[in-house]
């Protein structure tokens, strides 16, 4: 089967052919197939790209839309933004959440701000410099046209979050307040005390929530999608799981919008809610859809350390944090006395020393490998070793200690929770932990993946931050997909599309019903002697050493050779109690760690595929001689899209080859 | 530390639960109390029986997802902190801590520690949003907000839906939820338009899903782990007058 369309001649002429063959494998005949990778940007100058594509993409008549069904998964950010504005629109819309509210999905917990390029305070912020700090900060592995339109949109972001009231900080006089945040020259970043995610996201939940009242949007919480339904090259639906019954069920529509969020838990330990999981996008890979740079994972700088084995998940402490505090470690090793009593001549404030124009406030990828290597020489502090100081006396000298408790009281109490120190009295330890994924779900210009009619949006597709994201830009893009280009984009695709062509009943849903039963039922049969928890973290522990803040060839290989071994002992050793026709936690994990142990053989072998050092992704054998991040633009200035090739079988690596015309490729220096 | 758990087991919604007492040995002080509960499944997994159920996910105070009473209080007994921030060292070696669901008429039990609150959910769709339909809305700065105002709307909106106010409230009510909602949105110029319409959709959907109604215990007040002020209540109470005295 194929898919054509005409473009119009102004726009590429787009081919893009699927073809399913079910005999044999349960997943898609390699030979069979054909990818051709287009990344659909529209011509003309970078400025005025996304305007042309609005002005040309299709509409779906008011009269029509209620009659096309879209499938929303997952109601952080992106996805109850897109949900609500779908709705608003007209569309029938069905969103599905594995929380028990759509208000606890994980953007929840974003704590820092929002950038956008208001350029309020007159410190020389524009779109452009929003859009240069963007792709510099990614290490220039992302798309100039899909960057420039996040800049472009951001401040609209800012206008429809404060319409909907979203409280954001204000000066005396009324006017919104700004701060700057890591890695930026200009105070471009709005926010709501430490908890703007949380405000942003019940802002997205309200007006999803009034779409609800309205009858436009059907919300399914407690359900899990764990399968992608194609048909005839085009996604048409999900399988999913009702949590509290455990019935299994397809659910079709016109198009389906994964808004599925990252992967950092890959890694067990991470920053990310213990539910944040790749299945979606990991079983959307499995029916076709190219995954890109699955080895882009950053590791933000400022958490709190391990404090032991029981240790169930890191907890980020904002980056906002950097802009008061000084981040220091003594300058000799094994210095056992407490931070306090060492005098100022014996600390090393490595980042300004060795970032004197940046100082605390580097990119988040430069300031967690300084913090791994200070460790790694010995001179990290605390229990472990493993963690530097961040420390506001300078700071509360300066400004006044109210001043400093005013502006992170929230974060200091909830740090003293944790550790059971107070951060006004010992400087505060941080250590580096996984925090957010820029690989994802490869898609175009218009957000639609290589499968015609899958949509992936937010953290879950790759498209905007490159080899690293920088400071407030994740809040930013779950917005601008859901609320501004997803509802252009998507309209365009229906406009093309009959609506209601595949139903729950067609035979695809029907065996894709009954072999998501099958693998449940296998999980529950193994009654093995290890826990789903007790294999996951060790497969954390093998990544975070080998595919972690820095990756080695040697380590890589390890790792590739240990994943599948690791795999096979989970599926003969791993043991879940209960019943799948019920409430069961651990049966809902293993299904999420099954999927892992897939998926992290493909980030190993993305990051031994890239042999070169970008951004998040630093590779020992590619550094400059000050230890810095060495690219390799004539190898590499393209995007990695793998395509799943069957059950145990090498994946095909596509190249999308990056061209930039507006920028300069430089070394990103921030000394 | 080494410690005595009683927690609720219940298989579902249909049938009765009662407290089963466990022995968690090796308790770090480091731990949180979900990471408690989480060593005790493991145990419990690894003797073949079934995992206690308890919600959960950021593990960090903001998502609202944890809902246990400990020892007779929801969120336990450290003050303006969540379940999962709760830490151990706030317990001694030896304690017996009992652990139960909430426990109010409009929130049934699903599974063990495991409630279900979409009434909650039901009562912010029922008006408890700003109708700005995403494009064609006004430049950020053309509204000014009184800092005072903006500050006080955060203070409400700060609320992060657990359900600890319902669980403490000798009545179950849910009057600081909602009136954290009502008073978040009518404090901000943006939010003064719906008002009326807002805070009476929102009391009636409360209402009906039999939610008690304040009786001044202001257990809330205490049991929230965002410390949110009984006097939204009042704002509240003010505002459903006034709603109702408009033509």
């Amino acid at each position: 089967m194929g898919w054509n369309v005409d473009r119009g001649g102004s726009l590429c002429r787009l081919r893009l052919r699927s073809i399913i063959d079910l005999s044999g494998s349960d997943y898609l005949n390699p030979r069979s197939r054909f990818v051709k990778l287009d990344p659909r940007i529209p011509e003309g100058p970078l400025e005025s790209k996304w305007e042309r594509c609005k002005s040309e993409l299709k509409l779906v008549s008011p009269a029509n839309k209620r009659k096309y069904k879209i499938l929303v998964v997952g109601t952080g950010l992106a996805g109850a933004s897109a949900a609500a504005s779908l709705a608003e629109l007209g569309f029938s819309v069905e969103c599905f959440c594995f929380q028990d509210s759509a208000r606890r999905a994980h953007s929840i917990a974003a704590q820092g701000g929002i950038n956008a390029a208001k350029n309020y305070q007159n410190d020389g912020d524009s779109v452009h410099r929003l859009f240069y700090d963007t792709i510099k900060g990614g290490d220039f592995r992302s798309r100039e046209a899909n960057v420039h339109r996040l800049a472009e949109i951001s401040s609209a972001i800012i206008d429809q979050c404060v319409a909907q009231g979203v409280p954001f900080a204000r000066e005396y006089s009324g006017y919104l307040a700004n701060r700057s945040f890591g890695g930026a020259q200009v105070s471009r970043t709005f926010y709501a005390r430490g908890q703007t995610g949380q405000q942003l996201l019940l802002g997205a939940y309200q007006a999803l929530s009034r779409q609800v009242d309205a009858g436009s949007v059907i919300l399914h919480t407690r359900s899990e999608m764990l399968d992608l339904v194609v048909v005839d090259g085009e996604a048409r639906g999900i399988i999913v799981r009702d949590l509290i019954g455990g019935k299994v069920n397809a659910f079709t529509g016109d198009a389906v919008v994964l808004a599925t969020g990252g992967y950092a838990n890959v890694f067990y330990l991470s920053t990310n809610a213990k539910g944040c999981n790749v299945t979606a996008t990991w079983r959307a890979a499995k029916r076709g859809a190219l995954f890109a740079n699955p080895c882009f994972t950053q590791i933000h700088p400022t958490c709190i350390p391990v404090s032991g084995d029981h240790q169930s998940k890191l907890t980020l402490m904002s980056e906002s944090l950097r802009n008061d505090g000084r981040i220091w470690v003594p300058k000799a090793k094994g210095d056992g006395r407490p931070g306090k009593h060492i005098p100022a001549d014996e600390r090393d404030y490595f980042l300004e020393r060795k970032y004197p124009s940046f100082g605390n406030l580097t990119p988040r990828d430069v300031a967690s490998r300084s913090v791994k290597e200070v460790c790694d020489e010995g001179r990290g502090v605390g229990k472990t070793g493993q963690g530097v100081y961040l420390d506001f006396s300078d700071s509360m000298g300066r400004l006044g200690k109210n001043v400093i408790e005013e502006r992170y009281g929230n974060l200091f109490q909830m740090y003293e929770k944790i550790t059971g120190e107070n951060p006004l009295e010992t400087p505060m330890r941080i250590y580096p932990a996984p925090h957010y994924t820029m690989g994802g779900a490869w898609v175009d210009y218009h957000l639609m993946s290589n499968l015609a009619g899958l949509f992936v949006i937010g953290e879950a597709n790759f498209s905007d931050h490159g080899a690293n994201r920088l400071g407030a830009s994740a809040l930013m893009q779950g917005l601008a997909d859901g609320y501004f280009i997803l509802p252009y984009t998507i309209s365009d695709y229906l406009a093309r599309t009959k609506p209601g062509t595949v139903t729950s009943d067609h035979p695809e849903c029907k065996r894709l019903e009954e072999e998501a039963a099958k693998r449940l039922k296998k999980l529950l049969s193994i009654r093995g002697r290890r826990t789903v928890d007790d294999i996951h973290r060790e497969l954390g522990t093998l990544l975070w050493n080998h595919c972690g803040m820095s990756r080695s060839e040697q380590g890589l290989r390890t790792a590739l050779e240990k994943i599948p071994e690791l795999r096979e002992t989970f599926w003969r050793d791993v043991t879940i109690l209960g019943d799948r026709e019920e409430l069961n936690q651990a049966l809902e994990r293993a299904g999420r760690v099954a999927d892992f142990l897939e998926f992290s053989e493909l980030m190993c072998r993305d990051a031994l595929e890239r042999k070169e050092s970008c951004g998040a992704h630093f590779r020992v054998e590619h550094q400059t001689e000050s230890g810095e991040a060495l690219r390799d633009d004539r190898h590499f200035k393209h995007v990695s899209a793998w395509e799943f090739k069957g059950e145990n079988q090498t994946p095909e690596l596509h190249q999308e080859p990056l061209e930039f015309s507006n920028v300069e490729l430089v070394q990103r220096n921030y000394a | 530390m080494n410690l005595t758990l009683r927690v609720w087991r219940q298989k579902n919604k249909n049938v009765n639960g009662k407290l089963i007492s466990y022995e968690v040995k090796q308790v770090s002080p480091d731990m949180s109390f979900l990471e408690v509960l989480d060593l005790l499944n493991e145990n419990l997994v690894k003797k073949g029986e079934e995992p206690v159920a308890f919600d959960h996910d950021c593990r960090e105070g903001i998502c609202g997802a944890c809902s246990l009473v400990i020892n007779g209080i929801p969120h336990g007994p450290d003050r303006g902190t969540t379940a999962c921030q709760l830490h151990m060292r706030k317990f001694r070696d030896g304690d017996t801590i009992c652990v139960e669901p909430w426990r109010a008429k409009p929130f049934p039990v699903v599974k063990d520690l495991v409630v279900d609150r979409s009434a909650l959910d039901r009562i912010i769709q029922s008006g408890g949003f700003i109708s700005a339909s995403t494009g064609g809305v006004p430049n950020a700065n053309s509204i000014l907000v009184a800092k005072e105002d903006a500050d006080r709307a955060m203070d409400a909106a700060a609320c992060i839906g657990c359900g600890a106010c319902v669980a403490a409230c000798p009545n179950a009510s849910a009057m600081l939820f909602v009136a954290s909602k009502v008073s978040h949105l009518a404090l901000l110029p943006q939010g003064k338009v719906e008002r009326a319409h807002r805070v009476k959709k929102m009391i009636k959907q409360m209402d009906s899903e039999q939610f008690g109604n304040c009786t001044n215990h202001f257990e809330c007040e205490a049991a929230c782990p965002k410390k949110i002020s009984v006097s939204f209540i009042a704002h509240m109470n003010r505002e459903y007058l006034n709603a109702h005295l408009q033509p």
